[in-house]
């Protein structure tokens, strides 16, 4: 199909001010309810598609191209100086270190949708491992207890944040800045003198974290799944729209974003496939970044979090009751980074005083940011959280196979979360000028 | 389902009374015994001068303040209004200048803000799109699609959005607080439209304006405050705008002005 022309376009029976007249209802029939205004530059099928992606783009709403961009220049960069770097082996490795950054990450989209910030995960994801190797390994409770115990705790942390945001005003900078050093306190004290404890390799929560993977035959069986989960709902959402008299996006365009969608899934699985796999843990935290992204752009939830961070105010007018959405939205960060603290106890086997330091912290904020989730609040993605995370971790992965030691990382990396927010003010100021704000 | 009440039939049955409300902050009295009726199908213009009590009397009614005194009958029914949330369930919806929209979220997600359509737990985009055509459709509103951001609307668009919001709660009396402050002429045309369109459907309208000429344009009476006190309620058809204007000014309040307008009016009688 090709660029709908002017010329073909009805006029719009509307613009007289006096309701459709008959003779503009006969014309608009033939156009779907969403593409009558004669203004509307027609953008339809697969060059239309690509069109209005690249006008997008120029009007600053980059979403998260500049981040696939970057990720492609430093898997290239690494690979050129390392030719093991993106080796199956390694690469296997990479998704193993990126788990625990990007859960923790996921909560952080999710406060900065608000355009509000937690400082603490750092602090809470490792007083959450603390606690699991406290009563798991030294108390010796069962495993389900404790882990539960542990993502409670940071459910707990998080509504006591939100409590004090929403009931006394305090800025969530200063709120979190606090439960930075105070859980850090905290872990400290609850680890006692040994300092450090080591699981035993035979639990089922390291047996998870490190040595559980998809068998291919698996992993290829699930992303048939995804697709014709994908295909299906394209279709049916195609169906009920042209039902509604609206546009629908052509069968080809459905059957090109589900090649597409199988690339994306099925390349990487090969390449891990080649070494151990995918690894459970991975994808967990795929599970997560998906339910996320759901919960964001298709309940109620998600769309007043997402009015919230644009509009405190019209959000409170138009009957969201706010004070639930900050709470829930500081509740779920403080969970996302219990549950990620946890993950990286299990990778590494043991938890010490050095868990979830100030690395962590600071790791999972600039992921989301980097992801292309904005510092300014209602504008973000769960997906920033996953591409983000690589990003971080690939620099740190292919540095220390380049044996550079960390005092390059943390330069290397401040530089790329500088880019990173310079892209997010700029795209703002541009998006504001195109009036996409 | 229906996007629109059904339109009641335009007429003069009284909807929204008020009698004697009297309002005070700390020594300030900002409105004093003020009596008011809306009726629906007619566009009652609220007009005064900065300070004259416009908007203390449009919070009191849309449940931003309470009332000290008086009472207010809605539909026949002495009410209260406690809260904003309680004004629109009883029907009476306010569209504030700052409108109150979210920039970042698109046409739709603005119309149904805080009452998403949802099919089980899931938003149910598709209905929400095809029924935000069909109330801006109705309203004959020049949106070119609801799937753009708020922030890329113009000011006449955003103002059309934030009063077809308000539509969608099935409200009897619609207030609209200056709904052409900074807009230009075609966009302020444009809102004057819809405002005809609300009357249409049967609707109350209350304008608060400060624009004599849009006022004279669209609406059946005008309500006129000074001080916080009525100072007249004019019929738009049997009134010029600088009999509006002196009422706002309170020239017909100074007794050299109305010595004036009597010497004017004998002149003209004698001649």
């Amino acid at each position: 199909m090709t660029v709908h022309g002017s010329e073909a376009r009805p006029q719009d029976s509307t613009g007289n001010g006096n309701g459709n007249g008959d003779g503009g209802v006969t014309t608009a029939d033939q156009l779907p309810a969403d593409l009558q205004d004669e203004r509307l530059i027609a953008s339809r099928g697969v060059s239309g598609a690509i069109s209005a992606f690249t006008s997008r783009l120029r009007s600053g709403d980059l979403g998260s191209v500049p981040v696939v961009i970057g990720l492609i220049i430093i898997w290239a960069v690494f690979q050129i100086a390392n030719g093991s770097f993106l080796s199956s082996r390694n690469l296997v490795n990479l998704t193993l270190q990126t788990t625990s950054i990007g859960v923790i990450a996921l909560g952080i989209v999710l406060v900065l949708l608000l355009g509000e910030i937690d400082l603490s995960v750092g602090s809470v994801s490792g007083l959450a491992a603390a606690v699991l190797g406290v009563t798991f390994v030294n108390q010796g409770w069962p495993l389900v207890i404790s882990l539960i115990i542990a993502v409670v705790l940071g459910l707990v942390i998080g509504l006591f944040y939100g409590a004090l945001f929403t009931r006394f005003g305090v800025p969530s900078f200063v709120i979190t800045l606090a439960g930075l050093l105070g859980f850090l306190g905290l872990q400290l004290l609850v680890l006692g003198k040994e300092g450090t404890l080591n699981f035993p390799f035979d639990s089922a929560l390291v047996g998870f974290a490190a040595r559980s993977f998809l068998s291919p035959a698996l992993s290829y069986g699930l992303i048939a799944v995804v697709i014709v989960a994908y295909v299906l709902t394209r279709l049916r959402a195609r169906g009920a729209r042209l039902a509604a008299g609206l546009s629908a996006a052509p069968h080809s365009m459905i059957a090109i974003k589900a090649v597409a969608l199988a690339a994306v899934l099925a390349i990487p699985a090969i390449v891990l496939n080649g070494d151990r796999g995918v690894s459970s843990m991975f994808l967990l935290f795929l599970a997560l970044v998906v339910v996320t992204d759901f919960a964001i752009r298709r309940t109620r939830w998600g769309r007043s979090v997402v009015a919230v961070g644009g509009n405190v105010e019209g959000a409170r007018r138009a009957g969201i009751n706010v004070r639930m959405i900050y709470l829930s939205v500081f509740a779920a960060c403080s969970t996302f980074a219990a549950v990620g603290g946890i993950l990286a106890a299990a990778r590494l086997v043991a938890v010490g005083q050095s868990s979830g330091g100030t690395d962590t912290n600071l790791n999972a904020i600039a992921a989301a940011v980097i992801g292309g989730t904005s510092l300014f609040g209602g504008r973000g993605s769960a997906y920033s959280a996953l591409l983000g995370a690589f990003v971080i971790m690939s620099i740190q992965n292919g540095l220390a196979l380049l044996s550079l030691d960390s005092s390059v990382r943390y330069v290397v990396t401040a530089g790329v979360l500088l880019i990173a927010v310079t892209i997010d003010s700029l795209s703002r100021r541009s998006r504001q000028a195109h009036g996409r704000a | 389902m229906t996007v629109i009440p059904t339109p009641a039939p335009p007429g003069t049955s009284t909807v929204l009374a008020l009698r004697g409300i009297s309002k005070r902050f700390g020594a300030v009295q900002a409105l004093k015994n003020i009596e008011l009726d809306v009726r629906a199908g007619e566009v009652l213009a609220l007009v005064g001068d900065n300070g004259a009590g416009k908007s203390t009397l449009v919070k009191t009614i849309a449940g931003v303040y309470t009332a000290d005194d008086g009472t207010m009958v809605f539909d026949g029914k002495e009410v209260r209004v406690g809260s904003p949330a309680e004004a629109q369930q009883l029907g009476i919806a306010t569209v504030f200048q700052d409108l109150a929209l979210c920039d970042n979220l698109d046409v739709v997600a603005n119309l149904y803000l805080g009452r998403e359509l949802r099919r089980g737990r899931v938003l149910d985009e598709i209905e929400m799109e095809r029924s935000s055509w069909e109330l801006l459709r109705q309203l004959s509103a020049k949106i070119p699609s609801v799937r753009i951001p708020v922030a890329s609307l113009s000011g006449g668009q955003r103002q059309t959005v934030a009063i077809a919001r308000s539509l969608l709660g099935d409200p009897k009396v619609v207030m609209l607080d200056e709904p052409t402050a900074a807009l230009g002429v075609a966009q302020t045309a444009e809102v004057l439209n819809l405002v005809e369109r609300l009357r249409e459907r049967g609707l109350a309208v209350i304008l608060i304006s400060h624009n004599m000429a849009d006022v004279m344009a669209v609406a059946d009476r005008v309500a006129v405050l000074r001080l916080g006190r009525n100072n007249g309620v004019f019929q738009v058809s049997e009134t010029k705008s600088q009999d509006i204007i002196a009422a706002i000014t309170g020239a017909t309040d100074n007794a050299v002005s109305e010595r004036a307008a009597r010497r004017t009016r004998e002149e003209g009688s004698a001649s």
